[in-house]
């Protein structure tokens, strides 16, 4: 056995598979490449889209909250929360934040504007229509 | 310990186990504030208390495996590292980069840490565990640059075993795979596809091959078993990492937004994922009945076989636990994961860290292993915290169990946070199971401060008596 099976042969699967599989997964990056945009309406990444996206980003929302189940799950999913509760109550919501409810977890409030709390909501209903094989199972996220 | 240079490793370990302090001290924290959610509050949101746990995590981590680089590449490649000054001086810029990005996490509001940081020229904030500002991450670049150029020019004027030529090779990796922390597209669904190249490519793809040669590393010295024949088994294991894991990627795909076929291909390839940990523990337990030696150094022995077993626990058993496409459509981004995080992330990597400091740092120390009663502590630390992160892991599945039942799968499904409330007596439960971790952990520690080195002649009046 310590003759036919080699050092030198186990080092060659490891290379051979490895450049294998990463060709491999390079090949089917590509081609997801260029799905992504039918299944998530690259298009209508407005102006206004990517302004919410920043500042979704640059506020850690993913520091608490789930988006599309990544995150943290120390609040609720922000992927369909849009059509879960509706552009006036996530405006309203965030805006009175935080609630200071005894022992609840709480919610910073970003003092946003009411253009950059109309920018994340676009982000929010443009998160909401991408295609993600029916991901959650209910609207609870 | 052969040679000079490897001593730049101790400051390393030392730096690492202080970070791994700190990042146990904002686990609690973030622990609490699960059940207490006003804990802290303004003045620590939970997402600050939480990178810092994360960020903490993965520093010092890196911190293990470049002390582990400096300590092992010149013994491997038998010559002087190529400059120790210059391993030295790194050190200090990555310590103190690390703290003043922890210390702005804590003290700066994070959008207006984005805003003095140049976040706008270049967007990479806001990613989980790649929440750092840019100076930050470009001195992550600037550590690894340093490292990797001296490693790399100590293994090309000295012998290239296997173990080296994997401990280099996985080390260039891991500072590959952190360049995609740089690309952030606007396209959210791309930019979580290439997330993963960073977390899955690290945790599930190179680390996996720094944990091999690592390991690989200390059973040679501990076992005296024949080099041919631990380096031929790291390279069937870490073949079988790279087999799997590389379309295995595949299991973070299902419901981001990318195409249905991932649901299969992931499915398929992530299902022998837990292949390498199962070869892990036959290797290395294979490895200790072949034993020449008996070393005298138990407690990095102890370390060195519990780590495949708890990897396997963690990243094999509760990683296949969530990986089926069917089961992760009910689990994907509850506790479960939380779960799987926890004991993956400790018992592959922070004890495999602490298996290379174990076996290290006596000899760094001038001895060969510590005395009977230091040993003695700091197996009885390595029982507390296997056993209270295995709390913690249970108790987080118990939350996930929850949240699947009342949630996810349920006809008339509850709320988030109503939920949350429901699975309250789980989040004490992790709570507590990380109150004992930190016990644990003390007690570990408190092994480095026992003084005197083992004595063989104890052992001999034993065994004779005996």
């Amino acid at each position: 056995m310590q003759q036919v099976f080699t050092k030198a042969m186990a080092r060659n699967i490891f290379i051979g598979g490895a450049v294998f599989f990463l060709a491999m997964y390079l090949i089917l990056t590509y081609d997801t490449w260029q799905q992504i945009p039918q299944r998530n309406n690259a298009e209508k990444m407005t102006p206004a889209v990517l302004r919410g996206k920043y500042l979704f980003d640059t506020n850690d929302c993913i520091g608490c909250h789930t988006l599309n189940g990544e995150g943290a799950y120390f609040a609720p999913e922000l992927g369909n929360v849009y059509k879960r509760r509706g552009p006036e109550f996530i405006k309203a919501w965030i805006m009175s934040q935080p609630t200071g409810a005894p022992g609840r977890r709480q919610m910073p409030n970003f003092h946003f504007t009411q253009t950059e709390l109309d920018d994340i909501v676009d982000y929010l209903q443009w998160l909401s229509n991408i295609d993600t094989n029916n991901w959650p199972p209910n609207i609870q996220g | 310990m052969k040679y000079q240079s490897q001593m730049v490793a101790k400051p390393y370990f030392i730096a690492a186990l202080a970070l791994f302090v700190g990042q146990i001290v904002f686990g609690l924290i973030a622990g609490l504030q699960y059940l207490h959610g006003t804990f802290l509050f303004p003045e620590l949101p939970f997402d600050v208390t939480r990178m810092s746990h994360t960020n903490l995590l993965i520093v010092w981590l890196l911190m293990t495996f470049m002390g582990a680089a400096y300590f092992i590449v010149p013994e491997e490649a038998q010559t002087e590292l190529y400059s120790p000054k210059l391993a030295l001086v790194t050190f200090w810029v990555f310590l103190i980069a690390a703290a003043l990005t922890i210390v702005a996490y804590v003290f700066v509001d994070y959008a207006h840490l984005a805003a003095v940081t140049g976040n706008a020229a270049l967007p990479t904030m806001g990613r989980g565990y790649l929440e750092q500002p840019l100076p930050t991450k470009i001195g992550i670049v600037l550590v690894a640059l340093s490292l990797l150029f001296n490693v790399t020019m100590t293994l090309i004027k000295g012998r290239k075993t296997s173990i080296n030529l994997i401990l280099v090779g996985s080390l260039w990796g891991l500072a590959l795979l952190f360049l995609p922390a740089f690309y952030f597209p606007h396209d959210t669904v791309k930019a979580s596809f290439a997330w993963w190249w960073v977390v899955h490519g690290w945790v599930e793809g190179d680390w996996e091959l720094i944990l091999g040669a690592l390991l690989g590393f200390i059973l040679i010295k501990m076992t005296g078993v024949d080099r041919e024949i631990v380096e031929k088994w790291i390279y069937i294991i870490i073949a079988m990492t790279l087999v799997s894991g590389l379309i295995g990627i595949g299991h973070h795909y299902y419901y981001t937004g990318a195409p249905t076929y991932w649901i299969w291909l992931g499915s398929i390839f992530s299902a022998i994922e837990p292949i390498p940990f199962i070869l892990l523990i036959a290797f290395s337990f294979k490895m200790l009945m072949q034993r020449r030696r008996e070393h005298p150094n138990k407690a990095a022995m102890l370390w060195a076989l519990g780590t495949p077993v708890m990897a396997f626990l963690g990243a094999g058993l509760w990683g296949f636990m969530i990986t089926l496409a069917p089961a992760q459509y009910y689990m994907h981004g509850t506790n479960f994961t939380a779960a799987h995080g926890h004991l993956a992330f400790f018992g592959a990597y922070a004890m495999i860290s602490l298996a290379i400091i174990s076996y290290a740092m006596p000899l760094l120390r001038g001895r060969t292993a510590n005395s009977d009663s230091a040993q003695r502590w700091e197996m009885a630390g390595f029982w507390i915290m296997v056993i209270s992160m295995l709390g913690i892991t249970l108790s987080l599945t118990g939350a996930g169990i929850v949240t699947v039942i009342l949630q996810r799968a349920a006809d008339d499904p509850m709320s988030f946070m109503q939920v949350q409330d429901k699975a309250r007596v789980f989040f004490w439960a992790r709570e507590f199971s990380g109150v004992s971790f930190f016990i644990g952990l003390l007690v570990y520690l408190r092994s480095f401060f026992i003084k005197g080195e083992y004595e063989y002649a104890s052992e001999m009046k034993q065994a004779l008596a005996a």
